[in-house]
């Protein structure tokens, strides 16, 4: 894998002689720290400084489970092409971590270049590296620094280091300074001198010997950073949520945080009231209890959270399908089963929620591909949650929610809110009343009311038992399977709703790629990767919503062989589909499986489906 | 049947007239559908005074949400007010429902019927979180020691040593969700007993006019699992040991208060909505402020084998929860996409924050 990464590289920057090879905007760099160390604001400031530099980049922090104290990274991609999946190789570590150093340098692929705390001596242990030790603890004193403040400062130190060796202009990373640290003054001059301090360091003592420059480009001009539980917590507030119960989760506390940080700004009143109630509640299960009891009474009511709290929410996901009632789940999938890794990346949870629930029960499911997609899906999950009278749930992941990705600004929405089939008093007045349960447009959809409705005839009893068309309680075999039958009919327009998935490709080659959420990013790089190294033309249909849109099975019937490439042991969309496919149609889908927690990366889609085409 | 010709509103109109509460509707009005409860259950009488109370309070049965759980207790929303918004809920989890519509709808008022399951096990996590935010709304655990709809097994209220229709003795101590309301928060606690009419009617006005979470404990005995001999639960043993704390007044805000009493023997509490209710001291040394005295009582009645009734704490200054979270006056349910989407220029200036 390793080689076959570099030879890829070598195509990519058509290499001269070794000696004066230069390798531009093209590097993985790995950040080495120890988790609590405050590293995140010098690591935001490198990434940010690139993409100051027009540079298209994109950030990974992998951390472990824990306050402080154990060994964390910060993996930086710039790529001239735009590829921002995670990349396997690293070319640039940066070992501030004395505990971690020797694996992380003992892991590099030959050629790599080594940033490193001077005491470390990490030069000893290889000698096919291009090592440049700093004296961080000097550098770090000489600004300064109180010694309180001298471990987050040191982390700037490295910043400076790594500019000047790759020739970030020092404008860049003063911007970048500034613009992170705007409300803090002293604080930004402090970085700016630690910064500096590298910088002048690198520039008077190292000499460079590695290929790698980043040089200015205009590829991110106009372009965003924000992760992905941001972007859905600006969906949330643009999306008119008012009631929000939530229990605190890894990855998923940040969707909630960053919604209440919004709303405080954006959503208080001019006579100092909130125009939404924020809820930290005491389990998964009130969260999910609360939406569906503000959904029950007309709120735009949502909750985020991860694998263990759906888990939790299983009854009462299937009482929110069975009576009814509208809601937004997202969930920031993480590593199962129970608390597996909470800090690693998963699609894991994509068929257990397509069913949570006991009995006949089935959910429809937005599958976000991107931060913007982040913000728009839970646009799109509270118009379909108040059409379809259900709840719906987002599936984001960790790679997708926690960390910074490029994007194009996010789009202002131009339709009005959708808020479904509810009947006020006076429609109840000429109507003559209303059957809850009745299908009366032919869609699965009945008419509601909402509690405080002034009409004798307003009111209907909501219940998880079984109910006839006017909301009484009924053990009638004949109601029970009409009701059912009307939800599966709900369900096909639900079909008719949900956002469509996107094909690329010319929709002509033979061979098809099917992926959903974060995995687009390393799938995209690999559709380059296989048309440049073995000459395989591919489509790509992704997928962004459960149940499947007719785009899908016409996909599939169209293709010879097709790649269900997902980031799960068991092939769930792989299965999901073959539900939905005929079985002649199914036998054409084959897995490409990712598992271990890390986000996918596009040599791992390459090989493996290079390895099945081989094998044809 | 009886041959005696259903009275209807308008036949009824020529003997005498129609008797209508404050906001003339009448007793119809806030009935609900015939009861599938076995007959004698005393969840039967606690429907039947949530009906009057309401119709006596002259409360809109369209403001009203009729939330409950799992269980007989929880069937009972049907028995009553028709025409109030009712959701039966999952087991134990009727709080968060609860909760969920009053932030979504904090005009709305909220009544929920549980039971001694449904509240002290399955539900206990979501119960005491409900009573420490006193969210405002009627919780009343209709409580008769036992699982009915499973035919007959302990729930943790059964007292220790009490025994079931088979034989078996229950080995545990109850939980007394009393004290345990009064502990942890609910704003306005009391207990009552399904049989005790005018006590239990004094109590639910007052608890309408309480805002704040009221928690009710209605001994209400079962008869078909637990109305037995070695029962403390059943209607035998209530008549013979209830001890009243304090006798139950009320007077609602809409009626003359020029009534007098007497200030020795007898506590004013004025409620949110104007009415007073007036507790006429049984117990020396009963004051319906005082926490610890409270729980003291209780456990000192419990211990002699006997049930203590009545309003045992009430705290009309603790803010409740749609207080505490200062949303806007309006449903937040309703609020028009004016006041729910911001603007254009927001969202560029978030945007232009990320550049």
């Amino acid at each position: 894998m390793i080689t076959s990464d570099l030879e890829v590289q070598a195509q990519a920057t058509s290499a001269p002689a070794s000696s004066a090879k230069r390798i531009v905007n093209d590097l993985a760099i790995q950040v080495a720290t120890v988790n609590g160390s405050g590293s995140q604001s010098a690591n935001t400031v490198l990434l940010r400084s690139i993409f100051h530099m027009g540079v298209p980049v994109s950030g990974k922090n992998l951390f472990p489970s824990n306050i402080a104290g154990l060994p964390t990274w910060f993996t930086i991609r710039a790529s001239k092409d735009g590829w921002v999946a995670r990349k396997a190789d690293i070319d640039l570590l940066i070992a501030m971590n004395g505990e971690s150093a020797r694996e992380d340098v003992l892991a590099l692929a030959p050629g790599a270049v080594v940033i490193y705390d001077e005491p470390l001596k990490l030069n000893e242990l290889r000698t096919d590296l291009t090592f440049y030790p700093v004296p961080f603890d000097q550098l770090t004193a000489a600004t300064g620094a109180e010694a309180k403040l001298r471990k987050l400062v040191k982390n700037m130190v490295y910043v400076g280091v790594a500019a000047q060796l790759l020739s970030i202009k020092m404008e860049a990373v003063e911007a970048t300074v500034r613009k992170q640290f705007a409300k803090k003054v002293k604080a930004a001059e402090l970085n700016l001198s630690a910064v500096r301090a590298g910088y002048d360091f690198a520039a008077a003592t190292l000499t460079k010997q590695d290929p790698y420059f980043i040089e200015a480009m205009h590829a991110t001009d106009g372009k965003i950073i924000i992760d992905g539980n941001s972007s859905a917590a600006l969906g949330a507030m643009f999306a008119g949520v008012t009631v929000v119960p939530w229990y605190p989760i890894t990855p998923s506390t940040s969707v909630i945080e960053d919604l209440i940080d919004y709303m405080k700004e954006y959503r208080v009143e001019a006579d100092g009231k909130a125009s939404f109630a924020v809820v930290q509640v005491e389990d998964e299960l009130a969260a999910i209890g609360m939406v569906l009891g503000a959904g029950w009474a007309g709120a735009r009511a949502m909750t985020a959270t991860s694998g263990p709290g759906i888990s939790l929410m299983a009854e009462f996901a299937g009482l929110g399908y069975f009576a009814e009632i509208p809601g937004v789940i997202f969930n920031v999938q993480r590593t199962g089963p129970s608390t597996g890794l909470p800090t690693r990346t998963s699609q894991a949870d994509l068929a257990f929620t397509a069913g949570l629930s006991h009995g006949d029960t089935k959910h429809v499911l937005l599958l976000p591909g991107s931060v913007k997609e982040c913000y728009q899906s839970v646009m799109d999950a509270f118009d379909l949650a108040e059409q379809l009278q259900t709840p719906v749930f987002i599936l984001s992941d960790l790679d997708l929610g926690m960390n910074n990705w490029m994007s194009e600004p996010f789009d202002y929405p131009e339709k009005p809110l959708n808020r479904g089939k509810v009947l006020n008093a006076q429609q109840l007045e000429e109507l003559g009343g209303f059957a809850r349960y009745k299908d009366v447009d032919g869609d699965g959809i009945g008419y509601r009311t909402l509690p405080g409705t002034d009409h004798p005839l307003a009111a209907y009893f909501t219940r998880g038992t079984g109910h006839n068309e006017k909301a009484l309680y009924s053990e009638r075999p004949a109601d029970y399977e009409n009701n059912l039958l009307r939800l599966s009919r709900k369900f096909e327009t639900a079909r008719t709703l949900v956002p469509k998935p996107i094909l690329e490709g010319s929709g002509k080659e033979s061979v098809g790629i099917i992926a959903f959420g974060s995995s687009d990013f390393a799938v995209e790089e690999s559709r380059d990767q296989l048309a440049r190294e073995i000459s395989l033309a591919t489509d790509y249909l992704r997928i962004r919503a459960f149940p499947f849109t007719q785009e899908v099975a016409e996909f599939v019937a169209t293709h010879d062989r097709i790649y269900v490439v997902e980031q799960n042991r068991d092939a769930q969309m792989l299965n999901l589909l073959k539900v939905d496919l005929d079985p002649v149609e199914a036998i054409k889908l084959h897995s490409v499986l990712h598992f271990n927690g890390l986000p996918l990366d596009a040599r791992t889609v390459t090989t493996a489906i290079a390895a099945l085409e081989g094998a044809r | 049947m009886s041959t005696t010709p259903i009275i209807t509103p308008a036949a009824s109109a020529a003997v005498k007239p129609v008797k209508t509460n404050r906001i003339g509707l009448q007793i119809l009005d806030y009935r609900g559908s015939k009861s599938t409860l076995c007959a004698g259950c005393g969840h039967n009488s606690v429907s039947e005074r949530i009906t009057e109370a309401f119709f006596d309070m002259g409360i809109q049965p369209e403001r009203v949400m009729k939330m409950s759980g799992i269980g007989c207790s929880s069937k009972s929303p049907a028995y009553f007010m028709s025409r109030s918004f009712s959701f039966n809920g999952v087991h134990g989890r009727m709080p968060a429902v609860a909760t969920g519509a009053l932030l979504a709808n904090k005009t709305m008022r909220s009544i929920g019927l549980s039971g001694d399951g449904d509240t002290a096990s399955i539900g206990m996590g979501q119960f005491i979180h409900l009573l420490r935010r006193n969210v405002p709304m009627i919780y009343i655990v209709e409580d008769n020691g036992v699982y009915g709809l499973t035919k007959g097994q302990f729930s943790a209220t059964a007292d220790l040593g009490s025994r079931l229709k088979n034989g078996v003795v229950n080995e545990l101590p109850a939980i007394d969700i009393c004290a345990l309301a009064i502990q942890i928060g609910a704003t306005f606690v009391g207990r009552s007993f399904s049989g005790d009419k005018k006590q239990l009617s004094a109590m639910l006005k007052a608890a309408v006019a309480h805002k704040g979470t009221v928690l009710l404990d209605v001994i209400s005995p079962c008869v078909t699992f637990n109305d037995h001999e070695g029962s403390t639960k059943s209607y035998k043993y209530m008549q013979s040991h209830e001890e009243e704390v304090g006798e139950v007044g009320f007077v609602p805000h809409f009626e003359d208060l020029t009534i007098d009493y007497d200030h020795d023997t007898t506590t004013d509490v004025a409620l949110h909505d104007g009415s007073h209710m007036r507790l006429r001291k049984i117990h020396a040394d009963y004051a319906p402020t005082n926490k610890v005295q409270a729980l003291k009582l209780l456990m000192e009645t419990h211990a002699k084998g006997e049930v203590l009734t009545g309003v045992f704490y009430v705290d009309t200054t603790r803010p409740d929860f749609s207080t505490l979270l200062n949303t806007v006056d309006e449903p937040l349910a309703t609020l028009p996409e004016s006041r729910t989407r911001p603007s254009r220029e927001v969202l560029a200036e978030i945007m232009a924050d990320h550049t």
